[in-house]
């Protein structure tokens, strides 16, 4: 049997350095489709049930079987949860990319591989653990079908033995993972204890790597982006869902859906109080939103960048004919035929000023899952208040892995359903007209479809009507028409979520929004530490911004904006607002590689920067 | 004047309401325009059937037909839309308040070539919906280019010759799943107003294209859709009547050259047949007509399809008799109790 194969020098390299205890990336390369969501799930919950601040990342191929898939685990006892760029402890059981991923690891760094790749010729200044996946799956599953699947399971036993993972806690991660399937729990936790027993006979521990209990996750949950944004749909109120598959987006209807069956039930009749409806293109599914928003539904779709843009064309007639609906982007790279599975802030401009015409839109910028949820809520009473289109711009990062966060809490105000007037209203007022501006913020009343008030009905068209909704092509009342509802974006700056800002008075100001939240503000600590250059932060939580932010800016003498995107959209889209003495103090830093940003990468970038100032 | 007149007593429907309450504003179509003969009909059916005018919402797509809800039923809600999508919008309408009645109208070329894709999905969802072509072959609002229903052979104005084959709407619908497929003419006001009161009584998608001359660029010598061409080749299927829900009339027919179809609402369709073996409520005797009728040039006029069991789309969803977007709050959001249940399965 194999023992661990380590070269004096190793010993020397591992030897004297101090131990590394919860601050470390695991990352596991398998190949997809080959059941390792389920292990590495394992791998995260145990780390998460073990009171250890942890984030994990899915890096997966626009692929059902057969390419390439990497996941990592990062675990800090600061709490620091973005992407780290460098990888303390590999997991290669994928022969297509074992020998580059060894290649890239940082030296002092483990690994964990399939014996057979025989990956120690490679390096000498790492820890290698060969483990022998095929030999040890073998008694585990005599059901040669299933064995790739429990496979995996194997090395989720040989990472817990080697980082001293409490065991009784893996046992509780499989049972969770397999929670209705206690044949399968019981099969996978067989060939985790494979692992498990293969390591303590057969490896000796050479690596400075460890985890141990902390107690930062007491009280709280694990969830993705999507399940958290389906949560905040469902609480609050939504009736009419349609929507067309797109990586990463599906996920949130598709869990949608579950909750909505078990809690959306009308006790009385047994019928929903919903519509779900997977449409046959994104075109048809904002028709839809249009429509259902029209008669009255609370009425949403979700989509990524490819389906944004066909939405362009209703989204234009939403926006004149002020039809309420909400839209979630889970924002991706380029185009379908780019790289689909991967993360990035791209949409941000476009989706903005989406559409012909002067059209703008409010966008809300979730950071977190607990975000995903709020702003969920927030959308739907901003979409009707404000009678237009909203969009919630989330992404692959946010809204297909899994973060941990508070409990969610139980909405704290009823919905607000807008100027909406009822027959009632009609009898009261004698009539009403569509698009007077009768409170001067620019949002005017309506009234819904079957409204048995005579005077309820209307014509809805797009700019070319009065304030009667009679049709007309008058050129002052277009303007008249044009300046309410630039007059509306007004109010929409007043309502959506404000900027959250930390000002201490330094000199140097970040400025971020989504999840590029997470790598600043540990850059921020890096810089602050190593360079002894400490900052302030402006969080973007929504469009249009708050005067506050132009108020940051002032205040500082750069402004740096993080974005996840190669063109500064955030920032292009910020400057349409801002004088020539505030445009020259912003700076970018772009990261655009498809992954997570990284703290690291921002540090450096500003750095950079900084040198030439 | 010694003599008092006495005024005649005005007309008014079943639920008093007088035809002026289903007028709509004036139309802005050409002079003799088809899709006004349209709009008078569809004035005339929601009036004889009785509607309230506030329980009809009205949808359509871009084009000279996607304007005509602007006049008819005034005082409904009405939604001009997005080329080709009206049937989006149609279905987003009935999800949020399956209690209206929906008419949507649309042409040509909104439907068969910029709209097929939503055309198609509506048809086999079969949406609650009253769907109306008004076709006339041809892009009347850009002056008058072809449209996928124009047939091979027909000769624009100015000598252009359409070599392609149409799409027949009315072989989709029946091939897809709507549930009550008509061709009509805008010249043939008896039997539009029959189907249209016939489609008022239908929950499932009723499909109606009407044949609908474009007076300004396609009613010359050469064109299929001319009103001589099509009073020429016009093929009735039959005499179709319709007895209204809340009329008690019997009506004496020979079982052999009749056919009699109850449709949702109460109301009985009598199709009185030329063709002694056509059975309406057979796919294929729908599509062998159309298929023959097209190969003869001729336009088969009538109702092809009609089927009352099909299960409609807002019933397959199941979702709660009460319109969605009233619903109370109390109703769509779930108690804290529900919110902590998810909350803890998440720990």
């Amino acid at each position: 049997m194999a023992t661990t194969h380590l070269a004096p020098t190793e010993t020397e390299l591992s030897a004297g350095r101090d131990q590394v205890v919860n601050d470390l990336s695991i990352q596991v390369a398998t190949v997809n489709g080959s059941g390792s969501q389920s292990a590495n799930m394992v791998l995260l919950r145990a780390l998460f049930q073990m009171g250890i601040p942890v984030s994990g990342k899915n890096l997966f191929p626009s692929n059902i079987e057969g390419l390439p898939t990497w996941f990592t685990i990062r675990t800090s006892r600061q709490g620091w949860i973005s992407r780290r760029k460098e990888i303390d402890f590999l997991v290669a059981v994928n022969a297509e990319t074992a020998e580059e991923d060894v290649r890239g690891l940082e030296p002092g760094s483990a690994c964990v591989y399939d014996e057979k790749l025989n990956l120690k010729r490679l390096r000498n200044d790492i820890v290698f653990y060969p483990v022998p996946f095929d030999q040890l799956v073998i008694p585990v599953c005599p059901e040669a079908k299933l064995r790739k699947l429990v496979r995996n399971m194997v090395y989720v036993g040989v990472v817990a033995r080697l980082l001293e993972f409490e065991t009784a806690e893996v046992e509780r991660a499989v049972r969770r993972q397999f929670l209705k399937k206690a044949k399968a729990a019981d099969l996978n936790l067989k060939a985790v204890l494979a692992g498990y027993d293969f390591a303590a006979k057969n490896l000796e521990k050479k690596d400075r790597f460890r985890v141990e209990r902390m107690n930062a996750n007491q009280g709280k949950i694990l969830i993705d982006g999507n399940s958290a944004a389906a949560l905040g749909c469902m609480m609050a109120g939504v009736t009419v869902v349609t929507w067309y598959p797109i990586t990463p987006s599906s996920s949130l209807c598709e869990t949608l859906i579950g909750y909505m069956k078990k809690y959306r039930m009308d006790p009385e009749t047994g019928k929903a109080t919903f519509a779900i409806v997977q449409a046959e293109d994104e075109l048809a599914a904002i028709g839809m939103v249009m429509g259902a928003g029209w008669a009255g539904a609370r009425a949403m779709t979700s989509t990524s960048g490819p389906g944004i843009s066909l939405m362009a064309e209703f989204t234009g007639l939403g926006y004149y004919a002020e039809v309420p609906g909400v839209i979630f982007d889970i924002q991706r790279v380029g185009p379908s035929t780019g790289l689909p599975t991967r993360t990035a802030q791209g949409d941000v401009l476009s989706t903005a000023l989406l559409s012909h015409g002067d059209t703008k839109h409010p966008l809300l910028f979730p950071s977190s899952v607990e975000e995903c949820y709020a702003m969920a809520i927030d959308a739907f009473d901003l979409a009707e208040e404000l009678q237009t289109p909203v969009f919630v711009m989330s992404d692959l990062d946010l809204g297909m892995n899994y973060w941990t966060a508070e409990p969610f809490s139980y909405p704290d105000r009823p919905l607000r359903r807008g100027k909406v007037l009822a027959a009632s209203d009609l009898e009261r007022l004698g009539g009403f007209e569509r698009y007077r501006d009768v409170d001067g913020d620019g949002v005017t009343y309506r009234t819904l479809p079957g409204n048995p008030h005579p005077a309820s009905g209307y014509f809805t068209r797009g700019s070319g009507h009065n304030e009667k909704a009679i049709y007309t092509e008058r050129s002052d009342t277009y303007v008249n028409n044009m300046d309410r509802l630039a007059r509306k974006f007004e109010t929409a700056r007043r309502m959506v979520p404000g900027p959250v800002i930390e000002d201490s008075g330094h000199e140097i100001g970040l400025l971020a929004y989504g999840t590029t939240h997470w790598a600043v503000g540990e850059s921020r600590d890096q810089l602050a530490r190593e360079y002894g250059v400490k900052t302030d932060y402006c969080r973007i939580r929504a469009f249009p911004f708050a005067d506050e932010v132009a108020v940051f800016v002032r205040r500082h003498r750069r402004v740096y904006i993080v974005e996840q995107n190669r063109d500064a959209q955030l920032a292009g889209l910020l400057r349409l607002s801002l004088d020539g003495d505030e445009i020259s103090r912003l700076r970018s830093v772009l990261h655009y590689d498809g992954l997570p940003v990284d703290a690291r990468s921002v540090t450096d970038s500003i750095m950079t920067q900084e040198v030439g100032n | 004047m010694a003599t008092t007149t006495t005024l005649p007593p005005k007309k008014v429907n079943r639920i008093g309401l007088e035809p002026a309450a289903y007028k709509g504003n004036r139309s802005t179509l050409c002079a003799g325009c088809g899709h006004n003969a349209i709009s008078e009909r569809i004035i005339e059916a929601f009036y004889e059937m009785g509607v309230e005018p506030h329980q009809v919402a009205k949808l359509s797509g871009i084009g000279c037909s996607s304007k005509s809800p602007a006049y008819f039923l005034r005082s409904s809600h009405g939604f001009n839309a997005v080329h080709g999508r009206m049937p989006s919008v149609a279905t987003g309408t009935l999800l949020a308040n399956r209690t209206l009645i929906a008419i949507g109208v649309s042409g040509d070329g909104d439907s068969a070539s910029i709209g097929i894709g939503q055309f198609v999905h509506l048809m086999r969802r079969n949406l609650p919906l009253i769907y109306i072509i008004e076709d006339n072959g041809c892009y009347g609002l850009t002056k008058g280019q072809f449209s996928a229903t124009a047939d091979r052979g027909s000769i624009l104005k100015n000598g252009v010759v359409n070599d392609l084959p149409p799409i027949d709407t009315c072989a989709l619908a029946v091939q897809l799943g709507a549930t009550y497929v008509a061709r009509s003419f805008s010249g043939d006001k008896k039997q539009l107003l029959a189907l249209l009161q016939g489609a008022i009584g239908h929950r499932g998608t009723a499909m109606l294209d009407v044949i609908s001359p474009c007076v300004t660029f396609n009613d010359h010598e050469g064109s299929t859709k001319s009103y001589s061409y099509v009073k020429d080749h016009d093929e009735p299927l039959g005499d179709i009547s319709l007895v209204p829900f809340f009329e008690d009339i019997s009506v004496e027919y020979d079982p052999g050259t009749t056919t009699e179809v109850t449709l949702h609402d109460g109301s009985r369709l009598i199709l009185k047949k030329l063709d002694h073996n056509y059975n309406p409520a057979s796919k294929i005797d729908a599509l062998r007509v159309l298929t023959e009728a097209q190969e003869r040039g001729e336009v088969v006029t009538g109702l092809f399809y009609v089927n009352t069991e099909q299960p409609n789309f807002l019933d397959l969803l199941n979702v709660v008799d009460e319109p969605l977007a009233t619903l109370p709050e109390s109703r769509v959001r779930p108690p804290k109790g529900a919110l902590d249940e998810v909350m803890e399965s998440l720990r």
